[in-house]
């Protein structure tokens, strides 16, 4: 308990620390100016969407492996917030488009792909609703999981084949990329501190989802117990009375 | 009892439940008529833009149709819990979903056997010439399209408003089904037809990493 109030704090100070030196550490860009600093939680809300998805995939794997619903808890956890650092995305994406492309939205590959894989991760959730079954929901929704998740890149590469706009990448991408050193270290402060919030909720919505099951559990021997106890009294009194 | 041999046992067994009501069969063609003869009225398409719009409207309404098809494929079996009878039989999981799959690879091959001279006629489009390479491109689409969807149909059987889940779950895994289809339809749509290779290949690795898929996972699927 001590070591998680110790990890929320440092993980508070870290996103505060990221938001300052996004906006007023970072340099100013040539072309783009303040807008491009939303680059700064963009990119990182990327980085921690794809690896809590990487984790829902391994989870989805494993429990069908194991049967454990500890993994059926860490598939769960994972699509939540996945699709929380999507949305995030998803929202910060087009506020910077606006200004330096001149529209919201383009079917590009990339912000296709992200936004078939946010519909697609709804729909587990979504799935997971609609299945009353405790064992089928985990089982079904670990397959849909998976099949998900191979869809994922060849929604990519369709779309790569169809048409492109996104930035190309800069940190890496060849010639004439890169980005200046004090860009760099800001850029990632911000993938350490995001990755951190994301991990953090991600543990927190995991443990909640352990209670529950826990707690689905013990309501279920309650009411077993409860009518086998209503069973035995009412025998009792038949003998009673008879 | 080998695989494929129970496969073909259930495939019959399919075929021979269908054609003694057609109902799903014919229920699907009209639909996707409809979707056809909609489309006509909300894009009025001339004869140039009818090459342009005509393979992504044909592939729409195959998607539609296919998802609203492919539901009853397991839900029928829980009427009389008649997937139960078919899992104690000594054959693999892996039979049933692949009998299910031919059968409905069946199913939807006769809908487009039907749809596509019809959609040729209304939308003005000549066939002559390029029919072989189209029937590729229908069969590796279709074969996609029922793979995922009679997995689908399995796991959307046991929740709640499954007529409404099924196309929620499969149009978004299929849309690199739907953008390779309608690529290489459109390329066979052209002043000069010629088949574009990059898309006839995404479309059967999609094919095959399905199918792939679906033969690992089908132990889960069908457990109880």
């Amino acid at each position: 308990m001590k070591a998680r109030w110790f990890f929320t704090i440092i993980v508070a100070a870290l996103i505060f620390l990221a938001g300052y030196a996004a906006l007023f550490v970072a340099p100013d860009e040539k072309t783009m100016h303040a807008v491009q600093r939303i680059f700064y939680f963009h990119l990182p809300s990327w980085i921690a969407m794809f690896s809590a998805l990487c984790v829902v995939f391994y989870a989805n794997v494993a429990y069908l492996v194991t049967k454990k619903r500890k993994f059926d808890a860490l598939g769960v956890a994972g699509v939540e917030v996945g699709v929380m650092c999507c949305t995030i995305g998803l929202i910060t994406g087009p506020l910077w488009a606006r200004p330096v492309w001149g529209i919201w939205w383009t079917w590009d590959a990339r912000l296709t792909t992200t936004f078939i894989l946010w519909i697609l991760y709804i729909s587990y959730l979504l799935l997971r609703g609609l299945l009353e079954d405790p064992e089928k929901k985990a089982t079904l929704s670990a397959i849909f999981g998976i099949f998900a998740f191979l869809d994922v890149p060849l929604v990519y590469l369709s779309n790569r084949l169809w048409r492109t706009q996104h930035p190309q990448p800069v940190i890496a991408g060849g010639n004439g990329s890169g980005l200046d050193p004090v860009m760099g270290e800001v850029l990632l402060l911000c993938v350490a501190a995001v990755f951190c919030v994301m991990v953090l909720v991600y543990i927190d919505r995991y443990r909640l989802e352990l209670l529950r099951n826990e707690c689905d559990e013990l309501k279920f021997e309650i009411e077993s117990r409860s009518v086998q106890a209503a069973n035995l009294g009412g025998s009792a009194t038949r003998r009673v009375g008879s | 009892m080998s695989t494929v041999r129970a496969a073909g046992i259930l495939l019959g067994k399919e075929l021979r439940l269908e054609f003694r009501s057609r109902e799903l069969l014919s229920a699907t063609i009209i639909f996707a008529l409809v979707v056809v003869v909609l489309f006509s009225f909300a894009f009025d398409p001339t004869a140039s833009e009818s090459r342009r719009y005509g393979p992504g409207l044909l592939w729409i309404a195959f998607l539609f149709a296919g998802s609203l098809m492919l539901n009853p494929s397991f839900s029928r079996e829980q009427i009389n819990e008649t997937l139960d009878a078919l899992r104690m039989a000594p054959i693999s999981p892996f039979a049933i979903v692949l009998g299910k799959m031919l059968a409905n690879f069946i199913f939807m091959s006769l809908a487009e056997l039907i749809l596509v001279p019809v959609f040729a006629v209304l939308y003005n489009i000549s066939l002559a010439g390029i029919v072989w390479r189209l029937v590729l491109v229908l069969m590796l689409g279709t074969i996609g399209l029922t793979v995922t969807g009679t997995v689908f149909s399995a796991v959307s059987a046991h929740a709640r408003m499954r007529e409404l889940l099924l196309p929620l779950l499969l149009l978004p895994i299929l849309t690199p089904l739907l953008i390779a289809s309608v690529e290489s339809t459109a390329s066979l749509f052209q002043e000069l037809p010629a088949l574009d290779r990059t898309w006839v290949a995404f479309l059967a690795g999609f094919d095959i990493v399905f199918l792939t898929a679906s033969w690992l996972l089908c132990d889960y699927l069908l457990e109880e």
